[in-house]
């Protein structure tokens, strides 16, 4: 059995995790369950993407882990031919540390949603982002209640009209992305469910990346806030709505300017070093170029998206640094303890006789 | 004999006092919360230990951290009784008291009997303190306590010169007053020091001014006993007849925390242990958290929820899950131990139970959540209930519920409680190797023909499989939704459902066919009447049947370790008695269970003080119900 040396890129997130003895396909990571997604739904194309995508990891699929927890997306575990747990609401980053810290072999997944995640489960999240548990988490946000038939999420904008809130919501909406870099996560991106290329990409870093790695997935629910990110698809609207970060380009978008690239872009400006969308860049404005070790400016670019539905809405990492995992510092605390070379039988022994004791014959 | 430099802790006993032979004596050590009291009650419970007698112990203190110095609401105490003979309970009423400063007094004088012995440090009994106190006039001058044996020693100025050498601050010699009051005490009664005096100067290896101004302390007081003419007696309480071995004292916390190791040991199995800091469980995380050598994982979580999904986690992975709380965590705890029962995988809750309801009374005791235990989660949930009896009892009630955990798939709620957790005993060790073995019995391939099915059940046990992760060939998904019977697919099927929470049930009602048959304590086979307790209750009802006896009473006492499932031929056992009275310290949460399980017209007697309870209120009740039960 080989396992990939953490050092080995590109998957140092996956150090420790079995190799799989021959290549694998998709098919091997589809379950015999039917899905039962509503018809259109996001949530396939992003179940399909993960399938395409798993294989290229090389990884033994019994080492691979997928813990979910209440939502329609949290289904995702039962159509992957992988063990799985499909738990309860908001729980599975907590489950999901568990496992991690004790199993280092396993490639832990957790697949959650807007409602999941950021709602009742928001205190979960943080505190997986900030200890650094070495898990993926795909965060799918439609910005409404699904499974309970639409009502408004913690995503969901001002005035949102739903079931629960027939006057319009009165409930200021969470950003994941601004959270989790506020929660000190090493890596946090965001891409779209129809951006099968971008997804694939994204997916590939955050396996990679060793530690907890957020990715906030932006998913249509046709049935409860169909498009939520039309902007962001649209032929029309994509090239001014979506804004690509990428690592050492400059953040560009709209209709091609001179040089090929985007005509608008995100400028600091020379005195107040604050950020500022420019609609036609000119040549003496200061483009950002992104740099995901740069959290200060990762947490400005989120916010652009936060005017609302048509603001430029940016994808791709937007943090990406090292840190120590909290389940590898576990486990080498553990090691240095003597984990692994005491003779537990012997040790308990010890345990036992080691108060003051004193015999009676 | 005066104790010296050279004797160096190796006493004998007082030459020109009178010795008197005591079978059993009860003494509490109270004072202001940063009087070292727990500590003081402590090394006296060492060095009592180490003389053979067998003893319980009983700390009492505030759950504010420093509440204002010299207030009632600050006294904390210490209560250790011991005997030459068995001892069930750390006694009702203190023999002696010994009293730091006037609130001490105050706040436990109550609990004293006329003749009992209060030995008082005198030295703050002046007007701000006695005010502070809630004392009128001097309780020392004005004939109030004239009932009692009262001691008034200057303890503070005493210490303070015994201490003049070392140089310390006034207010660092005066906190050595501690030792001075231990010295006292233990040449009362013949307890060896020189068990306290390698302690102080381990603990204080490295501030040689604190170690020998402590030790010089603990001397002074023990000199004051020998050469003042104050204390005509001391006392002999010989050693108890116990059996041979290797003995420890040990606190139900720490037992547990060892059950839980050991159940590691004798599994083969990782610990991990999820939890959120919480009275009066957090000593378990503590103890366990310095065990990474011998397998076992901590994890405090952010939250109790995520305390025991984390350990839900870890026992899917393989591990052997735990996670520690007391009530207000357990509630939280509930979905997760419903998912649990769903996934049916081990998984160790343990409830060191404290008065409520919601923060209730964080440092005292209760038995009050044993329904939540039964009850308290959505659908029909069972879940195995073990409590254990004694503090040292906790390391076997915790290998028990990790047995149970392991071998039925499920999970376990282990009730301590907050009298068990910081009450100590003494321990007869037992031999590593005659500890129960758990077998985990991991899957590892197909279990129906060529396919591997997650619910297809042991028949004996009807314990499913435990499939980890990385095993190959057995990939499967579980969750929280209803399972198909032996496939564990998704199953809204109404028949199946049915089925699926019926066998659930007879499979936690199944563990009963692998306990120990019932103990009943009835000495001379034909009582009447049938005492049944749970959980910590068992030292004080055997206290009192003890007395009951002695006085000519018959009557039977059976304890329970499981409360789910009740234990085989109990309901035999119930309906062979004229009278079945359930002594509890909640409002007869077991009676209604016994009553609803085996028709029984169940008696409750309870108490929710917060306190065990007293064996001569507990005899006093029982002999209601004897009377009764006779006439
Ligand atoms: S309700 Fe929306 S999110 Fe849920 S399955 Fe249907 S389309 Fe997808």
């Amino acid at each position: 059995m080989t396992t990939h040396a953490q050092q080995d890129l590109p998957f140092p997130g996956l150090a420790g995790v079995p190799e799989a003895d021959a290549p694998q396909t998709r098919k091997d990571f589809a379950s015999d369950q039917e899905v039962r997604w509503c018809p259109g739904c996001g949530d396939y194309a992003v179940l399909a993407a993960v399938q395409g995508f798993l294989p290229q990891l090389g990884l033994r699929k019994e080492n691979i882990v997928f813990v979910s927890g209440i939502g329609c997306s949290s289904r995702f575990p039962y159509y992957l031919d992988t063990y799985g747990m499909h738990s309860i609401h908001g729980r599975a980053p907590a489950i999901a540390t568990g496992l991690a810290v004790t199993r280092p072999d396993l490639s832990v997944w957790v697949v959650t949603g807007d409602g999941d995640a950021l709602s009742i489960g928001g205190n979960h999240l943080v505190h997986a982002l900030r200890r650094n548990v070495n898990v993926t988490i795909l965060l799918f946000n439609n910005r409404v209640y699904g499974l309970t038939k639409g009502q408004y999420s913690p995503t969901s904008e001002l005035g949102k009209v739903t079931k629960s809130t027939p006057f319009g919501s009165v409930d200021a909406p969470l950003d994941p992305v601004r959270l989790a870099l506020g929660a000190e996560a090493t890596f946090v991106a965001r891409t779209i469910d129809s951006d099968r290329q971008h997804l694939t990409e994204v997916l590939t870093a955050a396996a990679a990346h060793r530690g907890a790695a957020l990715v906030e997935i932006l998913q249509n629910c046709p049935v409860f806030n169909d498009g939520a990110f039309d902007a962001l698809k649209s032929k029309d609207s994509a090239a001014d709505s979506i804004v690509r970060l990428v690592e050492g380009a400059p953040v560009r978008f709209g209709a091609p300017g001179e040089d090929g690239l985007g005509a608008r872009a995100v400028v600091r400006e020379p005195a107040s070093g604050m950020l500022r969308v420019v609609d036609q860049v000119a040549a003496d404005d200061e483009v950002v170029v992104h740099d995901p070790q740069d959290v200060a400016t990762a947490f400005a670019l989120a916010g652009m998206s936060a005017s609302g539905a048509a603001a430029p809405t940016p994808v791709g990492i937007f943090r990406q640094v090292q840190r120590p995992t909290y389940d590898d510092l576990v486990r080498e605390q553990s090691r240095q303890a003597g984990w692994g070379e005491t003779d537990r039988e012997a040790g308990l022994e010890d345990l036992l006789h080691g108060g003051d004791t004193w015999s009676v014959a | 004999m005066t104790l010296t430099e050279s004797t160096d802790g190796d006493l004998g006993e007082a030459a020109r006092t009178a010795v008197v032979d005591v079978a059993d004596v009860v003494v509490r050590f109270a004072g202001d919360s940063g009087d070292g009291m727990q500590l003081t009650g402590g090394r006296f419970t060492q060095e009592t230990a180490r003389l053979g007698n067998d003893l319980a112990t009983l700390p009492n203190f505030p759950a504010e951290i420093r509440a204002p110095q010299g207030t009632l609401a600050g006294v904390s105490s210490f209560q250790i009784h011991f005997a030459g003979r068995q001892v069930r309970t750390p006694g009702d009423s203190p023999d002696v008291l010994v009293a730091m400063n006037p609130a001490a007094l105050r706040a436990n004088v109550g609990d004293l009997r006329p003749g009992a012995t209060v030995i008082v440090d005198s030295h703050d009994f002046t007007g701000r303190s006695l005010a502070k106190a809630g004392y009128a006039t001097d309780p020392l001058d004005d004939g109030t306590l004239g009932h009692l044996d009262v001691q008034a020693v200057d303890m503070t100025a005493l210490t303070v010169e015994a201490v003049r050498p070392f140089g310390l601050s006034r207010k660092d010699a005066a906190r050595t007053k501690n030792m001075f009051a231990l010295g006292l005490v233990s040449w009362m009664y013949g307890r060896p020091v020189d068990g306290t005096v390698a302690f102080v100067k381990q603990r204080f290896a490295r501030t040689p001014e604190l170690r020998d101004a402590n030790v010089a302390a603990l001397r002074a007081g023990w000199n004051y006993g020998e050469t003042t003419e104050a204390f005509a007696v001391t006392y002999r309480v010989k050693p108890a007849a116990t059996p041979p071995g290797t003995y420890r004292t040990i606190t139900g916390n720490t037992a547990l925390s060892y059950g839980l190791v050991a159940a590691g040991v004798r599994s083969g199995l990782t610990v991990f242990a999820g939890a959120y800091p919480i009275t009066p469980a957090s000593d378990i995380l503590h103890e366990l958290s310095k065990h990474k050598a011998l397998g076992v994982t901590t994890v405090q979580a952010e939250d109790e929820i995520a305390a025991v999904g984390a350990a839900l986690g870890a026992s899917y992975g393989g591990a052997l899950g735990v996670t520690t709380t007391s009530g207000p965590g357990l509630a939280l705890k509930a979905e997760t131990i419903g998912l649990a029962v769903m996934l049916e995988l081990p998984l160790v809750v343990v409830d060191v139970q404290r008065g409520g309801p919601s923060t209730g009374l964080p440092t005292k005791t209760e038995q009050a959540d044993l329904l939540q235990a039964l009850h308290g989660r959505n659908g029909e949930a069972p879940v195995p209930v073990v409590a254990p009896r004694s503090p040292a009892d906790c390391f076997d009630a915790a290998l028990e519920a990790a047995r149970i955990a392991v071998t039925y798939r499920t999970p376990v709620l282990l009730l301590s409680d907050g009298y068990l957790a910081n009450g100590s005993e003494p321990w007869l060790l037992p031999a590593t190797e005659a500890l129960p073995v758990i077998d985990p019995a991991f899957a590892d391939g197909p279990n129906d023909g060529v396919s591997f099915l997650p619910y297809l059940r042991d028949p004996g046990t009807l314990a499913r499989p435990w499939a980890v992760p990385g095993t190959p060939g057995l990939e499967h998904r579980i969750g929280g939704l209803e399972k198909a019977d032996r496939t564990g697919d998704i199953s809204y099927d109404p028949a199946n459902h049915d089925f699926m929470v019926r066998t659930r049930q007879a499979k936690v009602e199944r563990i009963a066919a692998s306990l120990p048959p019932l103990e009943v304590d009835d000495p001379s086979g034909d009582a009447t009447v049938l005492v049944v307790g749970w959980g910590s209750t068992y030292g004080p009802i055997g206290g009192a049947c003890q007395r009951l006896r002695e006085e000519g009473w018959r009557v039977a006492h059976v304890h329970l370790r499981h409360l789910n499932p009740l234990p085989p031929g109990l309901g035999e056992l119930l309906h062979r008695y004229d009278r079945v009275v359930v002594p509890e310290m909640n409002l007869g949460q077991l009676s209604r269970l016994l009553r609803a399980e085996h028709l029984i017209d169940a008696r409750s007697v309870t108490s929710v003080r917060g306190l065990p309870f007293a064996t001569e209120e507990l005899a006093g009740e029982l002999e209601h119900h004897l009377r009764e039960a006779c006439s």
